[in-house]
């Protein structure tokens, strides 16, 4: 009887934020019909048709096919990909309610990006948000066409939504691991829709959108340190705080209860990455493959430097520490894959490797939250030493593509800069989003909710019937 | 009658149940068990997180004999499960009151 009260409070909870995420698509509506007349800043396709007299702008099937299998590859890497990587690092007990709210974070973020969030993000320009000219995607078809780096060239926009959809999606799917094995599956929800909202879009806007803050200063970021990473391990850590640490963290055993499928996760992240690093250049040409071969040659390189950086300090390399370290490397690439050479990337990713091994073990201690699955140690750490040293090995001298006035200097300024808005912004926008959270509906479940294990209280099933 | 619980190392399993075999024993039961002697655990290390294990797995053998194989079954197991380094288990051996083999109905030494 007790447990019944239980679920209908649960389901009221959940109710309410599906309201909170109507309420959201209605305000979005309202504004694009105000706003729409003025600001339907014409779509490439549009502008392209109103200048005849330029010479129209390529489609190349290759590029779109391209754009199609990265998008399922950075798709590969969440649903699978970090859902297992999570999964096999909590106990038994959790394995499901890690694996849902990764898999149902995902799916509620591309619904969301769909209805406002591409607008908010791409349409129109503005230097800290975009506008709502495409909510709901309005107007757009198969016909029209989104930018790539190369002038003429252009790719179905419908794909690039769906490309950047992915990345939306992963990114609030990452903060699932800071809070894990303790939160309300529809805290995780709520927080999901505020956060995306207020701080994944500006981020997102503010580094690749059109006019974009850091993107007019020149910031380099290929596919994400900051946006994503940086972005959400910022929304991990506060997160850590605000939830509180697990009941009998430093205390009880919490080993991770299947290394084995942490490493199929972590394999799957690796193979998907390739998509997300290699993807971020639109077009499947040279450039793709510099941030291909980056995005082998830094893993391996991290995968080394944190095996080794283990043996020494600990007197072991654990395989959990190799798969750490592979996702380190993946993490410090992102943002210089497109710029930097093959040897800069085994640089970052041997800094990568060191310096995340650091983020799960010093650091940790220094920060003082139970950062369930270390989103800060290894995604802000491998976040930040990739944007920094981005700005360094991008400069020609070291094998990056930079022109040749490059400076490494200034440029490593405008990195820091872009680092510091994102812990700014996504720290303040995440705290302030788990007390909205924790106010309207609570952000913990009850201790004997978190003792019995969220897998059956959370969502009434189990893992194992062993 | 007694009932002779060995505790051996996992490994040493088959080379005890082929010792036992060999001086007529019809029967044993194992149990897959963990405990803590004194050999010590060991560390585990999860990036930062470092857990004690105290409690090792051991193997659980349950025999019950005649007296007239008590002593001969406690040399098999003692030999058989033996590797001179801490950790190779114990022995006990405490009377047995009754047997009945359920399917016959047969008690006491025609039981075992």
């Amino acid at each position: 009887m007790k447990r019944c009260n239980n679920q209908g409070g649960k389901m009221k909870q959940l109710l309410n934020a599906f309201i909170l995420l109507a309420l959201l698509s209605v305000a979005g509506l309202s504004f694009a019909e105000t706003g729409l007349p003025a600001e339907a800043a014409a779509t490439v396709a549009e502008a392209a048709a109103e200048a005849p007299a330029a010479t129209p702008p390529t489609v190349d099937k290759g590029d779109t096919a391209w754009m199609m299998v990265s998008t399922l590859l950075v798709t590969m890497m969440v649903v699978p990909g970090l859902g297992l990587f999570y999964g096999g690092l909590v106990r038994s007990k959790n394995m499901l309610s890690v694996l849902m709210q990764v898999l149902v974070v995902f799916s509620l973020i591309v619904i969301l990006w769909a209805v406002y969030g591409y607008s908010l993000a791409f349409g129109g320009s503005g230097l800290f948000i975009g506008n709502f000219s495409k909510v709901f995607l309005q107007g757009i078809t198969p016909d029209s066409l989104a930018d790539t780096f190369t002038d003429n060239v252009k790719i179905p926009e419908l794909i690039f939504i769906a490309f950047q959809s992915t990345f939306a999606g992963i990114t609030c799917a990452l903060i699932v691991g800071s809070f894990a094995e303790r939160i309300k599956f529809s805290a995780v929800l709520l927080f999901s829709v505020i956060w995306f909202t207020f701080s994944y879009l500006p981020i997102a806007h503010m580094v690749w959108g059109s006019d974009g803050y850091l993107l007019s200063k020149g910031a380099l970021d290929f596919a994400g340190g900051t946006v994503v990473h940086i972005n959400a391990a910022m929304g991990g850590l506060v997160g850590a705080y605000v939830v509180g640490k697990r009941i009998g963290y430093g205390k009880e055993s919490m080993a991770p209860h299947s290394l084995t499928l942490t490493m199929v996760g972590a394999s799957l992240l690796w193979v998907g990455w390739f998509g997300f690093n290699a993807g971020s250049n639109l077009e499947s040409n040279g450039g793709a493959t510099l941030a291909f071969i980056n995005t082998i040659l830094a893993t391996s390189a991290a995968v080394l430097a944190w095996s080794l950086g283990e043996a020494l300090v600990k007197g072991k390399a654990s395989m959990l520490g190799a798969a750490s370290g592979a996702v380190a490397g993946l993490v410090a690439i992102t943002p210089a894959c497109g710029s930097v050479g093959p040897m800069g990337a085994i640089v970052v990713g041997l800094a990568g490797g060191f310096l995340c091994l650091w983020g799960v073990s010093g650091l940790k201690k220094i920060l003082g939250a139970d950062d369930s699955l270390d989103v800060f140690g290894v995604h802000g750490v491998g976040g930040i030493v990739g944007a920094l040293l981005t700005g360094v090995f991008t400069a020609p001298g070291l094998g990056g593509t930079g022109a040749e006035d490059f400076s490494i200097g200034s440029q490593l300024l405008i990195q820091a800069e872009g680092v510091l808005i994102t812990i700014v912004w996504s720290g303040t926008v995440s705290f302030i989003a788990y007390k909205i959270v924790d106010i309207a509906i609570g952000l913990r479940v009850s201790e004997e909710i978190e003792r019995e294990g969220l897998d059956i209280s959370e969502h009434g099933e189990t893992a194992y019937h062993i | 009658m007694k009932l002779i619980t060995a505790i051996v190392k996992p490994f040493k399993l088959d080379d005890v149940r082929e010792a036992l075999s060999d001086i007529g024993v019809s029967g044993v039961t194992v149990t897959e068990v963990k405990g803590f002697g004194r050999q010590k655990g060991h560390t585990e290390l999860y990036r930062g997180a470092e857990y004690v294990v105290d409690f090792l797995p051991k193997a659980k053998i349950e025999v019950a004999v005649g007296e007239s194989l008590v002593d001969l079954a406690v040399e098999a197991i003692t030999k058989a499960a033996n590797t001179g380094k801490i950790g190779d288990g114990k022995i006990f051996v405490t009377n047995l009151e009754q047997v009945v083999r359920i399917r016959t109905g047969e008690t006491g030494d025609e039981a075992l």
